[in-house]
């Protein structure tokens, strides 16, 4: 379910690391969690943004989920195909449906964000909550 | 029932209220009324007010007459006593109407989309204002002096703890038109909008794609109001406006001595989700037949609480209603003749009486009362049950012995002649 | 079993813009008694348009059918219990409809001279002094034009206040369960929020409370009974906590219909207040507004309200705009004039004892409603209950059916949904408000329903997943209403659908 290649947060986003650039998406449990995706915001090419700050924001018909940065760096991609069709976050959101590509100002934090069985066992724990 | 919940008394129910919450006293407030009396009641306060008086008051409120359709259909109570139409399968009926109303607004304002109402026109500027504030990012706005002085007090209410500072534009002594070279030194790179109304305050039509140029140029956008409905029947919409915000009350609406009015904010497709306010969309329902519903929710309080667009949520549904059946009533020749009555009537009593300016008017203008006070024109008029114009004093000192006058479809000669009379006495 | 209703005939209709067709009129100007003006040559040709594109043509016939059709495509108070918890939605009198229309009221202008405006500025002076009796407060105003607008009032003045006291702080307190409008008001008052927990009872956390409020803390935005419907016990507590350290207490008063005439917020330390008066006072909610918000505040907070104030000179009533320290206009002219008028008719109609009697009724009515569906529904907070009842969908939704699902099952019974979804504190909220207006009759087939459809949902979860059934229109697709937002007719767009 959880690719073995990407870094999780806590807040159900990915980061897939190429070379000094980070390809950010949001979880398939958040994509689950949220229903159907109706509209994604996102940060221009060029944004700074930092880990843990507000990168953008992903909504349902009757909710919005801020998106937070699981690293620090410039926004060098956005994923523009989301504007018009953002039903692929639902659809793929661990592929095709990539958020942003972030140049890494400190590559670093990577080693603080989750492995794939961590943020399976984390997803776990949340959902045996309700 | 009160056996089926187990409590001896109505009482019971209170019981669990802490003593010091408690009102120990009956309300201060007279027994109970009949119809009749409620009646009588208010008919008496009706006959304290002006009656039977023939009014040249415009200044954001007009009279025009009131299609009998229109309370028709406003009194059903399916429209009457229904609520913001949450629950789509049953609410087609509103939900049908406010889509409609959205199109014939963009239809009228040259925009791409509309919301469902604000409050009024006044409130409409600062949620305006805001608007473009979220959409350029930037803080400042420049305001004409030609806007309506009471929208621009509602917009300095709530500029005040939005860190959103306001310049004001002057205008041409001469025209009454805005003064654009004031307007050129005051836009800047920190300008998130000017705004402009016309027909302005004066009456007069101002040079909407001149305003928009000079806000382009820096980056601004630009914010058209509009109080007169009417007159977009005639007048060239504000298409090059990024967003209009304007007041319907011309529509069916009674002046109600300043309210429920409707206003609404519209603006071009790019930049509807940060627009305020209900908007109605087109869908189908799970048969596959169209229907409507309440859209792109995630912009308003209920949903981003702290974040929204605006806190606005009950909004003018009904009232907006009486301008979509007036809106209907009349029709695309209907709007237009009844715009082109109030051109001619008030070009007729325009003629008749001196006027301070020079630039082009729709169904309002100033007239200059020769030195004297203008209340000393109106004292005499009341006593032919003539409610004359607007002392204009109160807004614009420099304008103390001037009088905004307003003639409507419903200004009779014979009145206007009397205005005129007035000012030769 | 459905009692209630049974599926009739209604007539499909469809939109203005193509039952339209070119030439057709539904006026009648009279004829113009002073010359033609050629507008081009007055206005200036690039002022004036050719004409309003796409505006609609009908005939009046098909004007009164356009929209008599699409009325009986809504469900209304007129046709039943509309139990939406928080809107109040209660029957609004048809003589307050009547009496905002007579001529002398409906045709003020707010620009004609005091001395004609006596009639008018003695209804709202009488509503004024009415509405400050019922919140025990000293000072209403009556300019705010629906609740959130009164909360921005409202909040300003305190915000004014505090200023003049030389620190107008920084953030607001807000209890989980607060409507959506409050956070939001904050916001544009240029305050921060800090939400406040509830506990388990339902009720504001006292000692978590003291905890947060700081000199930092402007107010705290309280809803008293909450939105579970519960009373905060503790309010005069919770008051005092605030007031000792120099902020104040704001009331929502979207729940006051649960306290009119039994007890008075000005009593139990609240500093400001707004009314809707489309909710506790009767005025029409017209398929969403107009409203009316005014605000009711103690004395030290009466200095700063909004410009101009009503005030009763010898025997006239006249507008006072010298107001140094107002906050300014929060819109144009006095208000919503035509709610005021209608409020003041239904205040008079019931009396100071009526009014209570229709409190003690709301009351009774929810607590009939909670007593007999609690054997079906989870109540999660089982503090005593005031106007309003919420229930969850926890055992439902382990049948996979939500709130959602279950509202809209009772539109197939014949009533309108409750609240779905709120309080945000409740997970899948059923928030039911019945009002006094309905007899038991009516309750009671509601009751029946919600459990009627409780038993469906073990029985045969399918039907209440898909409903509604009966109405002509199904289920709403909301989603790709959200992704491709159509939110205007274009010719091209509907072009081959006339028939709706």
């Amino acid at each position: 379910m959880y690719p073995a290649n990407f870094h999780y947060t806590k807040e159900h986003e990915w980061v897939r690391v190429e070379g000094d650039v980070g390809v950010v998406g949001i979880t398939d449990h958040a994509q689950n969690q949220l229903g159907d995706i109706v509209y994604v915001d996102l940060p221009k090419t060029g944004t700074r943004v930092e880990q843990g700050k507000t990168l953008g924001s992903v909504e349902s018909v009757k909710a919005v989920s801020d998106i937070y940065s699981p690293v620090s760096g410039e926004v060098v991609e956005v994923n523009d195909t989301l504007a018009t069709a953002p039903e692929k976050l639902n659809e793929d959101p661990h592929g095709e449906a990539w958020l942003v590509k972030i140049k890494l100002s400190a590559p670093g934090e990577i080693q603080q964000l989750l492995s794939a069985e961590d943020y399976q066992n984390y997803v776990a724990a949340e959902e045996s909550k309700h | 029932m009160l056996s089926a919940i187990g409590a001896n008394s109505i009482e019971d129910l209170f019981a669990h209220l802490p003593a010091e919450v408690r009102l120990n006293r009956p309300l201060d407030i007279a027994p109970g009324k009949s119809e009749y009396e409620i009646v009588d009641y208010f008919k008496a306060r009706g006959e304290e007010n002006a009656n039977g008086y023939a009014s040249f008051l415009g200044a954001g409120v007009y009279h025009h007459y009131r299609p009998v359709l229109v309370d028709t259909v406003v009194s059903r109570g399916e429209f009457l006593t229904s609520y913001t139409p949450y629950q789509a399968e049953i609410a087609q009926g509103t939900l049908t109407t406010i889509f409609e109303f959205q199109t014939m607004i963009c239809q009228l304002t040259g925009m791409e989309v509309a919301n469902a109402s604000m409050y009024d026109g006044s409130t409409a500027v600062p949620e305006a204002a805001m608007m473009a504030m979220r959409i350029t990012g930037r803080d400042r706005i420049v305001v004409a002096r030609t806007v309506h002085p009471e929208y621009r007090e509602v917009l300095a209410t709530y500029a005040q703890h939005q860190g959103m500072p306001v310049a004001e534009c002057g205008y041409r002594r001469d025209a009454g038109t805005l003064d654009e070279d004031d307007l050129e030194k005051r836009v800047d790179e920190e300008t998130a909008a000017v705004i402009i109304q016309s027909p302005n305050f004066f009456g007069i039509v101002e040079d909407v794609r001149r305003a928009a140029e000079i806000a382009h140029r820096r980056g601004a956008l630009l914010i058209v109001v509009f109080a007169e409905a009417v007159s977009l029947g005639l007048l060239e919409p504000p298409r090059e406006a990024d967003i209009v915000a304007g007041e319907l009350q011309s529509f069916a609406i009674s002046p109600a001595y300043g309210g429920p009015f409707a206003g609404i904010i519209a603006t071009k497709e790019k930049f509807m989700r940060q627009m305020p306010g209900r908007i109605v969309g087109e869908t189908k329902d799970s048969r596959g037949n169209r229907a409507f519903c309440l859209t792109l929710a995630t912009r308003e309080q209920h949903i981003r609480r702290e974040k929204a667009t605006s806190n606005i949520c009950t909004n003018q549904a009904l009232i907006a209603l009486m301008a979509t059946v007036f809106m209907t009533v009349y029709g695309k020749e209907g709007l237009r003749e009844l715009a082109e009555q109030n051109l001619a009537k008030a070009h007729y009593l325009a003629g008749k009486v001196p006027l301070r300016f020079s630039g082009p008017f729709f169904n309002e203008f100033v007239a200059s009362t020769n030195g004297r006070a203008p209340d000393q024109v109106n004292d005499g008029l009341l006593k032919k049950k003539i409610i004359g114009g607007l002392a204009l004093g109160r807004f614009y000192p420099e304008l103390e012995n001037a009088m905004l006058l307003c003639a409507t479809e419903m200004s009779r000669r014979e009145k206007m002649d009397a205005v005129a009379e007035a000012f030769q006495g | 079993m459905i009692r209630k209703v049974r599926p009739h005939i209604n007539q499909n209709e469809p939109l203005l813009f193509e039952r339209s067709s070119p030439g057709k009129r539904g006026y009648q100007l009279p004829a113009l008694d002073v010359p033609a003006v050629d507008a081009a040559a007055v206005l200036g040709g690039r002022n004036t348009r050719a004409e309003i594109e796409g505006f609609p043509e009908v005939s009046e016939v098909e004007a009164i059918r356009h929209f008599t059709r699409l009325s009986t495509h809504n469900y209304a108070i007129d046709l039943g219990l509309y139990p939406l918890g928080s809107c109040t939605m209660k029957y609004n009198p048809r003589v307050n409809e009547q009496v905002a229309r007579i001529e002398g009221l409906a045709w003020a202008h707010p620009y004609q001279p005091e001395s004609l405006s006596q009639g008018i500025l003695e209804v709202m002076g009488a509503l004024e002094k009415m509405l400050a009796e019922i919140t025990g407060m000293d000072a209403v105003t009556l300019q705010p034009a629906a609740g959130a607008h009164g909360e921005f009032t409202g909040i300003l003045l305190i915000r004014a206040l505090l200023e003049s006291r030389g620190n107008p702080r920084k953030k607001l307190l807000i209890p989980d369960s607060a409507h959506g409008t409050n956070p939001a008001t904050a916001t544009t008052a240029g305050y921060a929020v800090e939400n406040i927990k509830s506990n388990a009872r339902g009720m504001v956390d006292v000692e978590e409370l003291a905890k947060s409020v700081t000199e930092d803390v402007a107010a705290l935005m309280i809803t008293n009974p909450n939105t579970l419907g519960v009373f905060e016990e503790n309010i005069t507590r919770i008051a005092e906590i605030l007031h000792a350290k120099g902020a104040m207490v704001y009331m929502d008063g979207a729940n006051m219909n649960a306290l009119v005439g039994i007890a008075r917020p000005g009593d139990f330390g609240v500093d400001v207040m707004h009314l809707n008066l489309h909710k506790t006072f009767s005025t029409p909610h017209g398929g969403g507004g107009p409203g009316s918000g005014p605000v009711a505040v103690k004395g030290p907070l009466a200095p700063f309200l909004p410009t101009p104030r009503l005030q009763r000179v010898g025997s006239r009533w006249t507008w006072n705009y010298d107001l140094a320290q107002s906050i300014g206009r929060v819109r144009a002219f006095y208000g919503n004039i035509g709610m005021h008028i209608r409020a003041l008719a239904y205040i008079l109609a019931h009396g100071g004892d009526g009014l209570r009697n229709a409190t003690k009724d709301a009351v009774l009515n929810a607590n009939y409603i909670r007593t007999l569906i609690e054997p079906y529904y989870d109540l999660p907070h089982k503090a005593p209950t005031m106007h309003e009842c919420v229930f969850s969908d926890d055992r439902q939704s382990k049948r996979g059916v939500r709130t959602g699902d279950i509202a809209k099952r009772l539109i197939d019974y014949g009533f309108h949904p409750y609240t779905v979804s709120f309080p945000l504190i409740v997970h899948g909220a059923l928030m039911i408000e019945p009002t006094e207006t309905e007899s038991k009759d009516e309750l009671d087939l509601f009751i029946d329903a919600m459990i009627s459809i409780a038993q469906e949902v073990e029985e045969n979860p399918e039907v209440v997943l898909k409903a509604p059934h009966d109405t002509r229109t199904s289920r709403v697709d909301e989603v790709t209403a959200a992704r491709k937002p159509v939110v205007r007719w274009k010719p091209e767009s509907t072009s081959g659908k006339a028939a709706d």
